[in-house]
């Protein structure tokens, strides 16, 4: 695929692509000039058959779930639905005002209702918000829960939250952004939280602990019910990450773990898309005790219908301008639907089965940190490789793309060398599971054979390793530059 | 668990009975117990989820259909509601190529070989955002317009570590509400700036600003849908206390209003779903933020930059990442790492087809209807403007009566009238905001008129 110009080189005064009836009232506004504009801005001005060649040849630079296998671990990137895409778009949902009147949207508030109820029976909560756009914004909501809930119990003391090594750095950005002080423990031998390691850092200031389980190294915690009685015992709140749901969805859940408050990826678990990097849903559910602190506004239902309510004193606020991403919340509606709770095991049956299926394959030519049956993903090491030819992790995740895979997650999670992290959904077939088990297992005697050829990969690609440290050297974020009419020659740093 | 449920049970599971024996073999078990052996018993689930039953294509189109007829939309009614989200036109190329799946089955381009798409478009989106507020750099998008504020107000405490944000009363309420969400646990303290003849009252500011502000924002065109004046004063005198100015803003009326940049604002933020993306009953759209290059290691969100390849082609990667969660963790300028992307995408498509031009047309119809009603509706009695300052395409109007009542008659008429003040905003009885766009017809307006008239004329 050859380079795309930038769509600003389609650009030529006179052009448009838009069509837009005439006025009917020609009467101006009467916004004083100083407040005005002095020149337009710099836009391009392109017809509409280039504006749309210029994107669809973007869209071919992309690998992408319908394009291939994509086994980027921690981010299930299981196949997306066009149903749900078709339900999503229709006008009844995408053409709602979010502050008309309830009664004319009482459609998608049963929707929401529903859908809230079915997450609370999946994970074992007492009632969920659809508000969060994000797992991270879940992440946040779930601290400022906590949060709120200590400040209403007179316990301002309990300003730490424990979070294991192997976490997302969401977690800690997130407690933080919620006022916590962070507190990191190692995993231990096993890749899983130490009862020992955890029982000594949790004090009396201890308001929660972060945890993700199935775990990043696709390991299910299996101390959990000591874990939370740990927390418990001290009265802090047990966080579960969802990031790792899609392992245990119809086999276990969180709330039955003893967890209190959880969020969950909706774009991961629950198949919406994920954008090119979003937009997502991360709902929070909690058990009863944290149901006063929830964000608003709230659905209620009674003999009238639906209502939103703002009534809740004890709330932490609003999270997002209104209610939550709506276009995602229904497409994991319509996904939760169709499977029903027998399809929804069935494929965390399948994406267990695919990863370990595929750890089996690849366990004699990588190094496996934490050998044993896995959850939905896995993490390997490439320290071997890198000991012996001085293959590193990242050469082996772009050689990968030679052979028409998306790499696996690189150098994640931070407590393995050389990590690569590994998720093959169920929705891929065992044929292609087996085609990216032999793409390895070639790249393992590449590594010893011939180094070079994975040290010097991608190979196939248009583009071939960026140079980073120049993009951050020299940084060139926009055309035209504000200091330089050509672009590439910026240097403002 | 003895059994997998695995097999012919959706068309989204591919793993027959053979495959499942095959992997099974290769694994040397005979049951999915083996593969969860780890899960203790006490947190297993032993019996099925209760869940609706599962429902085919057919039954689901029906099903959802069934409950979407409950819902009223803009093509079934008339629909006068603005406040941050806005009927506009979305041209047809723009669903047309957000539909690729190419892009929207992507993940966030970490590996930039396989997502030049993505990140070159990314790129375009920061440099179309850039022009249009007038400031340097632009972040990859955040989730709306309110959190993309209370991310700017995070990000000022971030710059000068001073404790107290000023904010206008006249920015969305809701805006306001998430401020005050997000700040509330790491200490800033939030004022609000009155309010003077619909616009942010410059006399208060004056009072309020101190050596102790972090920030001033302010909303253009705000809440009222009025047009701020005196923003390069404002500036000004911002900072000459050494705070930084942050501006709201609608990014449509940017095609004629000047930009924030110029005015002397330090960062602009604003909802992008104006621009090219769906109301989706108030999301998914996506939030701008952009600031001037001195800032930008404190931006929030993720940044894509120009560079070469190793053969010296000109690419884009992700960049400045040191910023962000999954680098600095607790450290991190924001916790945000998956954002509103698509939105984004669709923005600068739309962007691309509209062109300064578009962008200034969809001004004049959207203000040209906005002034043809508030004519026609202002001659009606005990109809007024409530507030004198210029606006652009939104305006509140005083009327006789609480427009409760008048909406409920309206929505008989599948007519969904304008936003009643009062709720948020005690002071203002009977006001009612009303916004109008370029898919605003003289019909609708003449239409809606006439059952104001009528509903006044019935009234005691």
């Amino acid at each position: 695929m050859p380079l795309e110009p930038l769509i600003f080189s389609y650009s030529r005064k006179g052009r448009k692509g838009y069509s837009l009836p005439r006025p009917f009232h020609p009467a101006p506004h009467s916004i004083p000039s100083e407040s005005l504009r002095t020149t337009p801005p710099f836009l391009p001005e392109v017809n509409e058959q280039d504006v749309i060649r210029h994107f669809v040849h973007l869209s071919q630079m992309n690998f992408a779930v319908d394009t291939g296998f994509y086994p980027l671990g921690s981010c299930t990137m299981k196949y997306n639905p066009k149903l749900n895409e078709i339900i999503a778009n229709l006008p009844g949902i995408r053409n709602l005002h979010p502050l008309q009147p309830v009664e004319t949207v009482q459609g998608i508030l049963q929707i929401y209702s529903e859908l809230e109820k079915m997450l609370c029976e999946i994970f074992g909560m007492d009632a969920f918000t659809l508000q969060p756009a994000a797992g991270a914004q879940g992440e946040f909501t779930a601290m400022l829960l906590i949060r709120a809930y200590f400040q209403k119990k007179g316990m301002k003391q309990k300003n730490q939250v424990i979070i294991p090594d192997s976490a997302h750095g969401t977690n800690p950005a997130s407690a933080r952004m919620a006022g916590f002080e962070v507190h990191q423990i190692p995993s231990d031998a096993r890749g899983l939280v130490s009862l020992h390691t955890l029982q000594k850092a949790v004090t009396e200031r201890t308001a929660a602990f972060m945890l993700t389980n199935p775990n990043t190294l696709g390991l299910f915690e299996q101390d959990i019910l000591k874990i939370a009685e740990i927390l418990h015992n001290v009265g802090a709140q047990l966080f579960y990450d969802g990031a790792n749901a899609n392992a245990i969805l119809g086999i276990s859940r969180p709330g039955d773990m003893g967890f209190d408050v959880i969020h969950t990826n909706l774009h991961k678990t629950f198949s919406t898309p994920h954008g090119g990097g979003g937009p997502g849903a991360g709902p929070v559910g909690v058990k009863s005790h944290l149901i006063p602190f929830l964000p608003v506004p709230r659905i209620l239902h009674d003999d009238n219908g639906y209502h939103l309510s703002e009534d809740f004193p004890d709330s932490i606020g609003r999270m997002k301008s209104f209610f939550g991403n709506t276009g995602v919340l229904v497409r994991a509606y319509v996904y939760i639907r169709e499977l029903g709770a027998e399809g929804l095991k069935a494929a965390s049956q399948a994406a267990v089965l695919n990863a370990n299926y595929l750890l089996h394959r690849l366990k004699e030519a990588y190094q496996v940190p934490y050998p044993g049956f896995c959850k939905h993903e896995f993490v390997l090491s490439a320290e071997k490789q890198k000991r012996e030819s001085g293959v590193r992790g990242l050469d082996i995740a772009k050689r990968l793309m030679d052979f028409g895979f998306h790499p696996p997650t690189v150098y994640f999670p931070l407590i393995v060398k050389e990590a690569l992290m590994i998720e093959p959904p169920e929705t891929e077939s065992l044929e292609q599971v087996k085609k990216f088990a032999d793409a390895l297992l070639q790249i393992a005697v590449e590594a010893k054979e011939t180094p070079d050829v994975v040290k010097n990969a991608p190979h196939t690609t248009e583009i071939q390793r960026p140079d980073e440290a120049l993009a951050a050297r020299k940084p060139d974020l926009a055309f035209p530059s504000p200091y330089s009419q050509k672009s590439g020659e910026i240097g403002w740093n | 668990m003895k059994n997998w449920s695995v097999g012919s049970i959706s068309r989204y599971l591919p793993h027959t009975a053979e495959d499942i024996e095959e992997m099974q073999k290769e694994l040397g078990i005979s049951s999915p117990e083996e593969l969860f052996q780890d899960i203790p018993g006490e947190v297993r689930l032993h019996r099925p989820l209760s869940l609706p039953p599962p429902l085919s294509e057919p039954e689901i189109l029906q099903d959802v259909g069934n409950l979407l007829e409950r819902n009223v939309f803009w093509q079934k009614a008339s629909v006068f509601l603005g406040g941050g989200h806005y009927v506009r036109h979305i041209p047809h190329a723009v669903d047309f190529l957000a539909s690729r799946s190419e892009f929207y089955t992507a993940y966030t381009p970490y590996q930039p070989e396989v997502s030049q798409g993505t990140l070159q478009a990314i790129y375009e989106y920061q440099s179309v955002m850039a022009q249009l507020t007038g400031l340097d750099v632009s972040n990859a998008s955040s989730y709306d317009g309110a959190t993309a504020l209370a991310d700017a107000v995070r990000m000022a405490h971030q710059v000068n570590s001073r404790p107290k944000a000023l904010l206008s009363r006249a920015i969305h309420p809701h805006y306001r509400q998430v401020v005050r969400t997000y700040t509330s646990a790491e200490g800033q303290e939030i004022q609000e700036i009155p309010l003077q003849d619909g616009l942010t009252s410059l006399s208060a500011l004056q009072a309020m600003l101190d050596s102790q502000t972090s920030c001033v924002v302010i909303q253009n065109p705000n809440f009222f849908g009025c047009v701020e004046a005196n923003l390069k004063q404002v500036a000004e005198m911002v900072h000459r206390q050494g705070a930084l100015f942050i501006l709201s803003v609608d990014p449509i009326s940017l095609g004629i209003l000047a930009p924030p940049g110029e005015v002397g604002a330090d960062i602009a933020t604003g909802e992008g779903q104006p621009l090219g993306n769906p109301l989706s009953f108030g999301g998914p759209s996506f939030g701008f933020l952009a600031t001037r290059k001195e800032y930008i290691w404190k931006l929030p969100g993720r940044l894509v930059g120009r560079t070469v390849d190793r053969n010296g082609k000109p690419c884009y990667v992700l960049t400045l990442q040191a910023r962000e969660q999954h680098i600095k963790r607790e450290k991190a300028t924001s916790n945000i790492c998956t954002n509103n992307a698509l939105g984004a995408l669709r923005s600068l498509i739309y962007l691309s087809l509209m062109g300064a031009e578009g962008l200034k047309e969809v001004n004049l119809l959207s203000s040209s209807a906005a002034r043809y009603a508030c004519d026609n509706l202002t001659q009606l009695p005990g109809v007024h403007l409530l507030f004198p300052s210029p606006f652009l395409f939104e305006f509140a109007l005083q009327l006789p009566l609480p427009p409760e009542g008048l909406n409920s008659e309206l929505l008989n008429h599948r007519i969904i009238g304008g936003y009643p003040l009062q709720k948020d905003y005690p002071e203002f009885k009977n006001a009612w905001l009303l916004a109008f766009t370029e898919l605003t017809t003289k019909e609708q307006i003449d239409t809606l008129c006439q059952r104001v008239k009528e509903w006044l004329s019935r009234a005691p």
